[in-house]
């Protein structure tokens, strides 16, 4: 017994001790004036390399160039998504924002708790009350929603020109409204500069695990390359590096999304369709430091460069230049309002 | 086990009883003040054991006294943590397996390490194959058996398979390994325990050859008629020391029991005769089977789920007042049979009745509430829930009378607890301890008292004292014998054949999964059942 | 209760608070590696928790759901069955709470609604435990085996249905429930404003109680533990081995059931795919380190609540890996050091 007392006093000591050892690096704490942004990512979402981490850039850019102060949080499980959120508006930050659709409702109710505080939501998908109509968000909440589609139009339009072949394939991750906007804005491009050629559409699953199968993307794009298929675009998340693996054994096209996803299959991947989080993320930092910032839903088009195609020095030699010249008439048709995208099958 | 239920126990002094042996061989092993412990558990604490060269001797205790450790420590199995082990005089203390083979010191342990898929010659000479090329070389094997066995008296066919061989041939490959070792002291741990009386007749001729030759023996036993018959020295341990060494010439059974104990003990041969009220003074057998019988057990068969019949149609009737016993050498179907009689096993065929009652498809409870009391062979998996405490192991079986409304009653538990503590003399007398805290013989008067602490017409005792110290021998046998006396039916279950003899009125002997004679004991003894139990005689025959 | 050697009551708490203290100075040399100082963080990991009302209630909702499944991993250890499956358990029951919720009309009284949720979720829990305790019971199958796939099944398919049937606008959860819905805290006390800490708990709490007395005090509680201990001393006891491992894990099944009322009920209304991700697994933990006890489950569950939130609270300044880490080291020091610490203390006693 008394060497047991003897073990806990000797490591009471030892943890004593070290409570004060400050390294010099240590990071102070938050004080004084000046622009503050918390962010709060989704659950394992931080190094998905497309989505959180395109936050996490645009973040990181409204450092360095707004000199603002950010504070990151990684939730642990669900109930950590609205505590995390609470925890910065608490601590009175400008500027809270929340990565992923998922925060829709924590975002919505938080927004009115702190009336002071300015939120922002990536994807955000106003809730719906009981009776099931939309919640507009409240004025010092800013919904950021992409218009996939639009971007998705382009790149469906630029598959139906290069591939050389009248079917076209997409791959989608969980079947539900999301990503449907993805499917119908390629189908609509497809058809614009080819009226008689065919999409065929496939779903990895109904749940959020069809986002994480890259053996169910592979099988799905290795039968749609079989049934004559030159390009497959995917919207799959992790899903999609099945698909780029199938383009890479069968020699064919694949197009990625979200982020430029080009270097997943080097010379395989014909574009991808960029969903601008950083730039969305950084436009809202900026919108709060120069006293701009409004509540609202905002739609972010081709013509707010929310959404684009990738075209650079690694794909320039798989588009020619005539057709670079239709795409770009398409994006000017779009942004001018002469053509509606539609984002609904 | 850590908390030592001796308190109650007077010690006497280290060589107070009997002669101390001063011999003038030469010493071939020493051990002094060894100790080891294995986490809170003191196996031994101040073993000490001195061999001379050419002998046989003999290390007797109770069950968890250290015999066993103090041999794997001799053998390199363990390291002692204190204490000082030498053998010719050379300091080998904490030595490996592998100097101790080296060295010459082999040992036999309780649990056979063969093969059962090779051959004899091959279990032989596994580790060590002589070998041509990169072959074994199976001549060279073969010869080796034969040559030993020959020279030993060790005769094995060299190219069975192991597992065709009975347990006493078993034993004997065992042993010709440790001698084609090289062993010249050889350890051997209960060696007896599983063998029938021929076949520990050959083992001790073996060893008296062995020694002749030059070997030395250590035998670790518990049975003291063995050490009286083949020992030439006793090395007495008792709680993980060592308490008396004498010649076995000077010494007497009841003084080797007092030193294990530390008490006085009246041993299970020493059978009341012609008393006053001895049950053999019932009537006769004859004329009690007229009364209905307690238990009727009628052409039971129990399958052994491993294919094939454990039991294969026994018949039986004790009436009550009678202690009917079942010799055998085990595995013979005797536990098959208590278990099918208790209720844990299924039964193929045949029926059991308890006085008029059928209770073949009864379960466990219904049989315990019809009057079946069964003292399991294994109370360390069955008959105790080790980390129970002793007031809630005192239900066991029985929780069901102790229920109100599925709800526990403590009083009634405590007050049976309090009850059976006192009456069976259960130590320490605490019920809130956990059964694994108590010695063996304390573990198994929990069982008893549990057992024969109510109304019971018919007791199953399998293995009733086994593991148990020889103090609480006595008190059992004296409960079977005083349930026996008030008219309860007992079927006794044992693999000590002393025990069935001084216990038993009738005694059958079981072979096979058949009873092959069925005798009073006026006619049972040792001799007579010897052949029936390695299946010699009676072969076929039918049971009355 | 299970083994009283006196004594016995020192080392339990001793044992524990040894572990604690080697889990301390673990996480002091990891947060030292990360560059920061253990004082600040652990300063702000306690502030953070137990430091205001809010933590606290985050603290207090996040033990409640890991009450419900450390004590449904107890209770199947106590009968000597490892259950894996808390997880999808949990999530049938918050299911279940959920789809009785949108059964019930808006009118329906709380005192009607609330228990008829709370039966469901416990039923919906207490089916998923069911099929593993049956196989288990009739084939031997091993519960570990049948409880971690079935997890599986059960989280596609609740899966499934809510993203193919149930789930409103773009989101992944059901619509709120019309009736069912209990009091926060907050309610009660505004201090708690904004934590998601509610009347579940006192669910939790009697629970406990519930299996204590049901473990200790009842012939069945008995027959469960003899099973657990000693399967072929339960059979020679009478007990009917199959049928009480059955009982256990649904049972078992139907505590990490409850398990989804905190979330359903009392938090978000609705069911969400993933609500409690983790908190099945972390129930093992929970199960481990309160000593698979009735009183110590909570107790440990308030312990890895507070590691858990904590770690949110200084995620600003340490990774969440820190923070698993963390609760691994706790997990780790106490399975070594509450076996060690008994020899150890066993030891001394001997020698006194």
């Amino acid at each position: 017994m008394r060497r047991l007392l003897a073990v806990m006093v000797a490591l009471l000591a030892v943890h004593t001790a070290l409570l004060f050892v400050r390294p010099s690096q240590a990071t102070p704490a938050f004080e004084g004036e000046g622009l503050d942004v918390g962010v709060v990512f989704d659950v394992g979402g931080r190094g998905d390399k497309s989505f959180n981490d395109g936050a996490f850039l645009g973040a990181e850019r409204a450092i360095r160039e707004l000199g603002a102060r950010v504070r990151y949080i990684e939730p642990g499980e669900g109930t950590d998504r609205e505590a995390g959120l609470r925890l910065l508006a608490a601590e009175g930050m400008d500027l809270v924002i929340g990565v992923g659709f998922i925060f829709s409702d924590d975002l919505a109710q938080l927004s009115r708790e702190y009336p002071d505080v300015r939120f922002a939501g990536i994807d955000y998908a106003p809730p719906v009350d009981a009776a099931g109509n939309m919640i507009p968000p409240p004025a010092n909440l800013a919904a950021l929603r992409f218009r996939e589609e639009q971007g998705s139009f382009l790149v469906g339009a630029l598959a139906a020109l290069v591939g050389d072949s009248k079917k076209l394939g997409f791959i989608g991750g969980m079947d539900f409204p999301l990503i449907h906007k993805f499917e119908a804005g390629f189908r609509a491009g497809v058809q614009a500069v080819c009226a008689d050629c065919q999409v065929i559409a496939q779903y990895a699953g109904v749940t959020p695990e069809a986002f994480r199968n890259p053996g169910r993307g592979q099988e799905l794009a290795l039968s749609q390359y079989q049934s004559g298929v030159n390009v497959i675009f995917h919207a799959s998340g992790s899903t999609g590096l099945g698909v780029f693996e199938a383009a890479r054994r069968r020699g064919k096209l694949a197009i990625g999304v979200d982020s430029d996803q080009q270097a997943e299959a080097p010379g395989f991947i014909l574009t991808s369709m960029v969903k601008r989080v950083d730039e969305a993320v950084f436009s809202a930092v900026q919108s709060v430091r120069d006293g701009t910032f409004q509540g609202g839903i905002f739609q972010l088009g081709l013509a707010e460069q929310g959404v684009d195609y990738v075209y650079d020095d690694h794909n320039r030699a798989l588009i020619p230049d005539s057709v670079r010249a239709r795409v770009e008439a398409l994006r000017a048709e779009i942004v001018a309002g002469r053509i509606t995208v539609p984002f609904t099958r | 086990m850590s908390t030592s239920p001796e308190s109650g126990r007077e010690r006497p002094a280290t060589g107070a009883t009997g002669s101390r042996v001063t011999s003038h061989e030469p010493r071939l092993l020493v051990a002094t003040g060894v100790r080891k412990a294995f986490g809170s558990v003191e196996a031994n604490r101040n073993a000490s054991l001195e061999v001379a060269r050419g002998e046989i001797h003999a290390l007797v205790g109770e069950n968890g006294a250290g015999k066993s450790t103090l041999m794997r420590i001799l053998a390199g199995l363990h390291a002692p943590d204190d204490g000082r082990v030498e053998l010719d005089g050379r300091d080998v203390t904490g030595w490996s397996t592998r100097q101790a083979i080296d060295a010459g010191v082999g040992m036999v342990h309780q649990h056979f390490m063969l093969v059962p898929t090779l051959t004899v010659a091959e279990n032989l000479v596994l580790g060590r194959e002589p070998r041509r090329g990169a072959r074994l070389d199976r001549a060279a094997a073969r010869a080796e058996v034969e040559t030993l066995g020959t020279r030993t008296g060790l005769v094995v066919a060299p190219d069975r398979l192991v597992s065709d061989l009975s347990v006493g041939e078993a034993q004997r490959v065992e042993v010709l390994k440790v001698l084609w070792r090289g062993a010249r002291l050889l350890i051997l741990d209960e060696p007896t325990a599983v063998l029938s009386p021929p076949e520990v007749k050959d083992l001790w001729g073996v060893l008296r050859r062995l020694t002749a030759e030059g070997s030395t023996v250590v035998l670790i036993t518990h049975k003291l008629d063995e050490v009286m018959e083949i020992s030439d020295t006793v090395t007495v341990m008792r709680a993980g020391e060592t308490v008396g060494r004498i010649a076995t010439r000077d010494a007497s059974p009841a003084a080797i029991a007092r030193m294990m104990v530390g008490r006085e003990v009246r041993l299970a041969t020493d059978r009341p005769e012609a008393g006053g009220s001895g049950p053999q003074d019932e009537p006769s057998h004859d004329s009690r089977a007229m009364s209905r019988a307690a238990l009727d057990v009628k052409a039971l068969v129990v399958a052994s789920g491993r294919g094939d019949d454990a039991v294969r149609g026994v018949s039986f009737a004790i009436p009550p007042g009678e202690v009917f016993g079942i010799a055998g050498v085990e595995g013979n179907g005797q536990s098959e049979l208590v278990e099918a009689i208790a209720g844990l096993r299924r039964v193929s065929s045949g029926t059991i009745h308890l006085g008029a009652r059928d209770i073949t498809s009864l379960g466990m409870r219904e049989r315990g509430d019809a009057g079946l009391s069964h003292i399991p062979e294994d109370r360390h998996r069955r008959g105790l829930v080790l980390d129970y405490a002793i007031a809630d192991n005192l239900i066991l079986g029985r929780q069901h009378h102790f229920t109100r409304r599925g709800v526990l009653d403590r009083g009634a538990i405590a007050a049976n607890a309090a009850t059976q503590v006192a009456g069976f003399d259960i130590r320490p007398p605490d019920p809130r301890l956990p059964a694994a805290a108590l010695s063996g013989g304390n573990q198994q008067k929990v069982v008893i008292a549990r057992e024969m602490g109510r109304e019971f017409p018919v007791l199953l005792a399998c293995q009733p004292t086994r593991g148990v110290d020889v103090g609480a021998i006595e008190f059992i046998h004296a409960r079977i014998r005083a349930a026996a006396a008030a008219g309860r039916a007992v079927l006794l279950v044992s693999a000590d054949l002393v025990e069935v003899l001084a216990l038993a009125d009738r005694v059958a002997v079981m072979y096979d999964g058949r009873f092959v004679t069925v005798l009073p004991r006026a006619q049972a003894s040792a001799a007579v059942l010897g052949p029936y139990m390695t299946g010699l005689a009676g072969r076929g025959a039918t049971t009355p | 209760m299970s083994r009283s050697v006196p004594g016995s009551f020192a080392v339990a708490w001793l044992a524990p608070l040894i572990a604690l203290l080697i889990a301390a100075v673990v996480g002091d040399i990891l947060i030292l590696s990360f560059g920061q100082s253990p004082g600040d963080v652990y300063r702000l990991l306690l502030e953070g928790t137990w430091g205001n009302a809010y933590g606290l209630g985050q603290v207090l909702y996040k033990a409640t759901t890991l009450t419900f499944t450390g004590l449904a991993v107890a209770l199947g250890l106590r009968a000597g069955l490892f259950n894996i499956g808390a997880e999808g358990q949990l999530a049938a029951g918050g299911f279940a709470a959920a789809l009785a919720g949108l059964a019930v009309p808006a009118t329906t009284p709380a005192f009607l609604a609330v228990p008829l949720c709370v039966v469901a979720a416990a039923m919906g829990g207490g089916i998923v435990g069911a099929v593993p305790g049956a196989l288990k019971a009739r084939f031997g199958a091993s519960e570990v085996i049948v409880t971690i796939m079935l997890n599986f099944v059960v989280l596609a398919l609740l899966n499934w249905l809510v993203a193919a049937r149930l789930h409103v606008g773009e989101s992944l959860h059901t619509p709120p429930i019309n009736a069912g819905a209990v009091p926060r805290l907050a309610d009660l006390a505004p201090a708690f404003h904004g934590s998601a800490a509610n009347t579940t708990i006192v669910l939790a709490i009697l629970t406990a109680a519930a299996v204590g007395w049901y473990l200790f005090r009842t012939r069945a509680g008995y027959d469960l533990r003899a099973t657990g201990l000693q399967p072929d001393a339960a059979e020679y006891g009478g007990i009917r081995v199959g049928a009480v491992r059955f009982r256990a894990l649904t049972l078992a099944g139907a505590l990490a059931g409850l398990g989804g009322v905190n979330y359903v009920l009392g938090y978000k209304h609705y069911y969400e795919e993933g609500f409690a991700s983790g908190s099945g697994f972390l129930g093992i933990a929970v199960a481990l380190v309160g000593r698979n006890h009735p009183a110590g489950v909570p107790i440990a569950a308030l312990l890895f609540a507070t590691i858990s939130q904590g770690g949110l609270a200084v995620n600003a300044i340490v990774p969440k890996q820190m923070v698993e880490v963390l609760t691994a080291v706790v997990i780790i020091a106490v399975a070594v050091t509450v076996p060690e610490v008994q020899r150890l203390a066993a030891a001394g006693r001997r020698v006194a």
